[in-house]
């Protein structure tokens, strides 16, 4: 993050980073302070807007549009990078002749499936050179980029549509403050300047939020800004250790080291392997079961052999989607009887606060552990059903376990951060009572029920029985975290020495690791995440400051910051070279490169894995070494970003006949509902769009700030934000109360009215957008209280990531206090009545044609149905 | 010449080359409150009454007993930005003093600075901790002293809650820590008070403000709102070198073609002999709730005494007169 200040534009969009990482932004005042310009493209004017040079503001949800209107621009111009693409994007790489655009299909792609809504990417697939072997590597590439299958040119035309006058009607840009950041962005990229673009929650949290990535990913590949120093894109993450949980996840579909989980699909171990990655694929990518057979063996130690395939019939399988939403939807299904809640508040921290907590009282049981005794844990006596009557306390069985943790200064480990810092951090001081950190409930946890299952002979148990868990402990019985840390690094399993990278790692079972991406950070038996060398004794790089994973490599496939010839593009901005008399890349960063892979050589024919990259592939991770402007694979929802309009959307898409994303996960039901689409009978009812965001003085659900007076005296209750106009509109006054209702929810808020929201023309509609800090909640635990915005919000997930659509809602404001008990959800239904929403509502996946009508399909959210089908994600 | 009126006429206590002071720049304030929190924890201050004030993201109001870092938010629409710099402009043109010698008059030839249509200031307001100290002028008690520091701070056990000091600071920093009455109360009983819970409210019915965390700068730290402030919004150090910092990022402004940033507090012939923190704003004074042209109250003393020279002078003229006169009709 530290790289922020290299930067000569920053371009800050989906993010309010001053106040949701005011310490990070340090590194952008720094920026400032050398020069950089400074730009914050967002739907609210914020505490970032504040100090930008520029703040641009934009419809939420509408981002694609701008991007893909920018890409146009520079394409159009002939403003891109042209060496930086030529060489190391797939550029000049040949798509399928089976591959149809949105522009063929009015907004699909070739390959989708109507009855299950999801993409065959097949068609998507590259062309192989005609010798091409079976799965070979070889593609077809023109390096003049006119043949109209290239990449280049498929791109060209899909983005056709996109100008500057889209961008002013569907985005609510002007064309000079487009022009403006197109400029800032041409004038500050290529050989002697970088342009960094930043993001947050603000682009993951919409039905399409991975597109937004790939989308600016597109166009800061097409600028040469991958690689190289004060480039890329920086992806805030909003908890301490989020990176962390994400390279050794709690994610449903991941292991540690992005190696996917296992599902039914893959039966066998290669199947499985196969999955990982192929083969015959180029780049690290290709040694899948060096990292693999590294991990049976931390997992299953001396029970993992090459005859029992390391153990991979002991992995559990997933059957289909297990993100938190479709838990969820289990619970109401009365498939779920236990649940941890570990560092989380459901009850108000997650979409949809009604069906959170009427979820949770059809459990059997639920631990929850924490330092505050938080509404999720107390739901069965103070939650707003309990208030309206929805939920009786004698009715519900759930037995509730509080357990009480230690906090991040009671318990030693590590912090992973926003740029893959692996920081250690001691503990300060004991856990008052019987808190505990969750190293130790869950090791505790372990040997409990390995104790118990010892001597069962159900099959199941056999991987519980076969599991190691023997960490080393302390005189109190206590895990010592820097031997988990150990066996992350992972061990030569012959001489017993720690690994010193990835590198080292093999698949013939004499290797273990815990997580491959992680393997160097006890090189030579150091802790290197304890690293505390300060910035001031040593370069801005600091390599001496904890350790980045990979190989505490700062930049991210930095062999781009050199020229296809191996020279710095220029001194400015120079990273890593290639030594000629030393015959190896040199630099102040570590080389996110084979040392000694000279720019000029070429790899055999045939060649695969790491042996397969030329010297000129800087993207070592990719299966062609190339960064992918387009992608043929990876996303399940398109291989180039496509303007969707969001799931609750006031206004129609101008671009194509399909008005949403047509494979969002939707989850339908009559306590899921959703706005109707533009045009359709009822779509006045809920006319404006809410949007639900942090404040720096809150963290998250509130639990561990609005307890704390200093804290909760800055912003004592929850309040919304709306534009003057909208206030006239609805006879709102600064100071005063509103009630927003939206499908789902009613709730209340003292109103700020504020120039700093948007009162925008999209499309040609008056367009107004509210916003609801989500920090607040009933529990009575905390110092300050209020009603929780993430109750209006709506169950519909992005199909890549299961993230829900939480940055644009639908909803009407009127003045005053909201109804209190059965009258609020009086109030919710007569809303409901008068849209005249069903569950078909704004939610088919296929915008009908107007000849066409709706068909209603099977719900499966709700009270009273059991037993549906649900979304497999 | 600019300390003939030091308090109560006492010879400077510190060296002025070391005299501690801050500088408030905020040019790049975020409005975190970082500060504001951090000053609480460490003075272990109380939560001021809790409540939303609808006045933007300002919910602590203004500098008190209890709030010692106070961050405002002003919400700013093009023509109040073009009137900020506008005035800013004049300023320059007078050659405003604190800007120093080499103070940009040519603004036309600066670039443009990119107008928004709309602007959200902040500022980190705190005591000033003033060359010539109102409050400490006029504490009967001697509660109020200057450390060798240079800064102003109140002794909680002197302290006899008098209040004379409220009246005597010209910004309206220094408040009587209110407990509803008027007992000055120290004790470690009391409903505020839970062992291993609650910490009790100190110093309840005495005179509070910022000390610039005189107990860290003892140990040689620096103040706990500039540690946790993170974008060098908040700088602290020897004045002279704070008023250069400062001097030096004003003409930086300047020269970008934002004439609105101004100093406050620099200038050492103001009515308060220049403060020991030193701001660069973004507007008037006033547009921040900062007076424009404090004054130390006791700065009229001296014509005061004089006037009640001569006043006392020409009484005892009539009355020796009238004696005189007296003596001749008689």
């Amino acid at each position: 993050m530290q790289d922020m200040a290299n930067a000569d534009c920053i371009i800050i969009q989906g993010s309010n980073m001053a106040e949701a990482h005011p310490v990070g932004f340090q590194w952008v005042t720094e920026a400032k302070k050398r020069g950089a310009r400074l730009i914050h493209v967002d739907p609210r004017f914020t505490r970032t807007s504040a100090v930008a040079d520029k703040y641009i503001g934009i419809r939420a949800g509408s981002d694609v549009v701008l991007f893909g209107a920018l890409i146009k621009y520079v394409i159009d111009n002939e403003l891109y990078f042209k060496d930086y693409v030529l060489n190391y994007t797939n550029a000049a790489t040949l798509v399928s002749e089976e591959f149809l655009d949105t522009e063929d299909l009015d907004g699909m792609f070739s390959g989708y499936n109507e009855e299950t809504g999801k993409y065959d990417n097949s068609s998507w697939a590259y062309q192989r050179v005609d010798d091409a072997a079976e799965g070979e590597y070889e593609f077809k590439q023109d390096h003049t980029l006119q043949d109209p299958r290239t990449v280049f040119q498929v791109i060209k035309r899909h983005y056709s549509r996109y100008t500057p006058e889209v961008v002013e009607e569907t985005c609510g840009i002007s064309r000079e403050d487009f022009q403006y950041l197109a400029d800032s962005i041409v004038n500050n990229s290529g050989r002697e300047r970088t342009t960094q673009f930043a993001y947050a929650l603000g682009w993951t949290q919409h039905t399409l939020g991975a597109q937004f990535i790939r989308a600016c990913a597109i166009l800061q590949l097409l600028m040469g800004n991958v690689g190289r120093p004060g480039s890329g894109i920086m992806a805030l993450r909003g908890h301490v250790s989020i990176q962390g949980s994400t390279d050794i996840p709690t994610l449903f579909h991941l292991m540690p080291g992005y190696l996917p989980m296992p599902t039914v699909n893959e039966p066998t171990y290669q199947e499985y392997l196969d999955t990982v990655a192929s083969a015959q694929q180029k780049g690290f990518w290709q040694l899948r079961e060096n990292y693999v057979v590294s991990l049976m063996k931390e997992y299953w130690g001396e029970n993992a052999t090459k005859e029992n395939d390391w153990g991979y019939h002991w992995m559990p399988k997933l059957t289909g989607a297990a993100s938190t939403y479709h838990t969820l939807q289990k619970m109401h299904r009365g498939e779920v009887d236990g649940y941890f809640v570990f560092g989380q508040n459901p009850a108000v921290a997650q979409s949809h606060g009604y069906l959170q907590r009427t979820g949770l009282a059809k459990l059997k049981w639920m631990v929850v552990r924490d330092s505050q005794m938080l509404e999720t844990a107390t739901f069965w006596k103070d939650s707003p059903e309990v208030k309206s009557g929805a939920l009786v306390p004698e009715d519900i069985d759930t037995e509730v376990f509080f357990m009480p943790a230690a906090n991040y200064a009671e318990k030693a480990g590590t912090f992973t951060q926003t740029h893959r810092m692996v920081q250690w951090r001691y503990k300060a001081l004991d856990t008052p009572g019987q808190g505990e950190s969750e190293l130790d409930f869950f090791y505790q946890l372990g040997k409990r029920i390995k104790e118990r299952v010892k001597d069962s002979t159900d099959p199941r148990d056999i991987p519980l029985q076969m599991m190691r868990w023997d960490y080393a402990v302390d005189e109190n019985g206590e895990v010592d975290p820097e031997d988990v840390l150990k066996e992350i690094n992972g061990y030569n399993l012959e001489t017993g020495e720690l690994l010193n990278g990835f590198t080292e790692m093999k698949a013939d079972g004499t290797t273990s690791g815990g997580a491959w991406i992680y393997s160097g950070i006890y090189a030579g038996g150091i802790n290197h995440a304890a690293n505390k060398k300060p910035g001031q004794d040593q370069d801005e790089f600091a390599l001496d400051w904890a350790w980045a994973w990979p190989m505490n490599r700062r930049i991210l496939y930095n062999r781009a910051s050199a020229d296809p010839q191996g020279k710095p593009w220029s001194e400015r901005k120079r990273l890593i070279w290639w030594d000629e008399e030393q015959s190896k890349w040199v630099g102040p960063d570590v080389p996110d490169f084979p040392v000694g892979l000279a720019p000029d050589h070429e790899p055999e024919r045939g060649a695969v894995g790491p042996a397969g990259l030329s010297g000129k592939d800087p993207f070592i991770m990719q299966p062609d070494g190339k960064g992918w402007l387009f992608a043929p694979e990876g996303m399940v929802d398109g291989p180039l970003p496509t303007h969707y309009e969001p799931h609750e959307s006031p206004v129609g898409n101008i671009l194509y006949h399909q008005q949403q994303s047509p494979t969002r996960l939707r989850f339908r039901g009559v306590n899921n509902l959703s706005r109707p689409n533009p045009g359709q009978p009822g779509d006045d009812v809920y006319p404006f769009v809410f949007t639900t965001y942090r404040l720096t003085e809150h963290y998250t659900s509130g639990a561990m700030t609005r307890t704390l007076p200093y804290l909760a005296e800055l912003q004592p209750e929850l309040f919304c934000e709306v534009s003057p106009e909208l206030a006239e509109k609805r006879g709102l006054e600064n100071g005063g109360w509103a009630t927003i209702v939206s499908p789902r929810g009613v709730i209340e808020a003292r109103v700020l009215v504020t120039d700093r929201m948007p009162h925008m023309k999209i499309n040609g509609v008056e367009y107004y957008n509210i916003g609801l800090p989500f920090h607040f909640g009933n529990g009575e635990y905390a110092v300050v209280t209020g009603d929780s915005a993430n109750d209006l919000l709506g169950i519909t997930l992005d199909a890549n990531t299961s993230i829900q659509a939480s940055k644009v809602g639908a909803c009407d404001v009127v003045a005053g206090r909201r109804p209190r008990g059965a009258q609020r959800t009086e109030m919710l239904r007569e809303y409901q009545r008068r849209a005249n929403l069903g569950t078909e509502s704004g939610n088919v996946r296929l915008t009908p044609r107007v000849s066409e009508g709706i068909q209603e399909e099977e719900e499966n959210f709700s009270d009273t149905k059991a037993n549906q089908e649900g979304e497999r994600g | 010449m600019a300390n003939i009126f030091t308090e109560s006429g006492q010879p400077s206590t510190y060296d002025p080359s070391t005299r501690k002071a801050f500088f408030t720049d905020t040019s790049v304030c975020i409005g975190c409150k970082a500060c504001e929190v951090a000053c609480k924890e460490w003075n272990r201050n109380p939560a001021d009454d809790i409540g939303l004030t609808g006045n933007s993201y300002d919910n602590t109001g203004s500098l008190g007993a209890n709030t010692w870092r106070h961050v405002a938010f002003i919400e700013q629409d093009s023509e109040e930005i073009e009137a900020a710099r506008e005035s800013g402009k004049k300023l320059i043109s007078l050659g405003m003093p604190t800007i120093g010698d080499a103070a940009p008059a040519e603004t036309e030839e600066a670039p443009i600075y990119d107008t928004p249509d709309f602007r959200w200031l902040m500022s980190s307001d705190v005591c000033k901790h003033c060359t010539n100290a109102g409050c400490l002028d006029v504490c009967p008690t001697g509660a109020l002293f200057r450390t060798e520091h240079g800064t102003v701070v109140v002794q909680d056990d002197v302290c006899n809650g008098c209040g004379t000091c409220v009246a005597g600071c010209p910004f309206g920093v220094i408040e009587r820590r209110n407990d509803g009455g008027v007992l000055k109360r120290d004790t470690r009983e009391g409903a505020d008070f839970t062992p291993g819970e609650k910490a009790p409210i100190k110093n309840i019915g005495v005179a509070q403000k910022c000390t610039m965390c005189f107990d860290r700068l003892q140990d040689g730290m620096e103040p706990m709102c500039q540690k946790a402030c993170p974008t060098e919004s908040i700088q602290f150090g020897n004045r002279d070198d704070m008023l250069a910092k400062a001097q030096a990022r004003v003409q930086e402004l300047h020269a970008q073609g934002r004439t609105e940033a101004r100093l406050y507090g620099a200038n050492s012939d103001d009515g308060v002999g220049g403060t020991g923190s030193i701001f660069l704003l973004l507007d008037e004074p006033e547009t921040y709730g900062l007076p424009p042209d404090p004054h130390v109250p006791t700065r009229d003393l001296p014509e005061m005494w004089r006037d009640a020279a001569i006043a006392a002078g020409g009484m005892v003229a009539a009355v020796a007169a009238g004696f005189l006169l007296g003596g001749k009709k008689k």
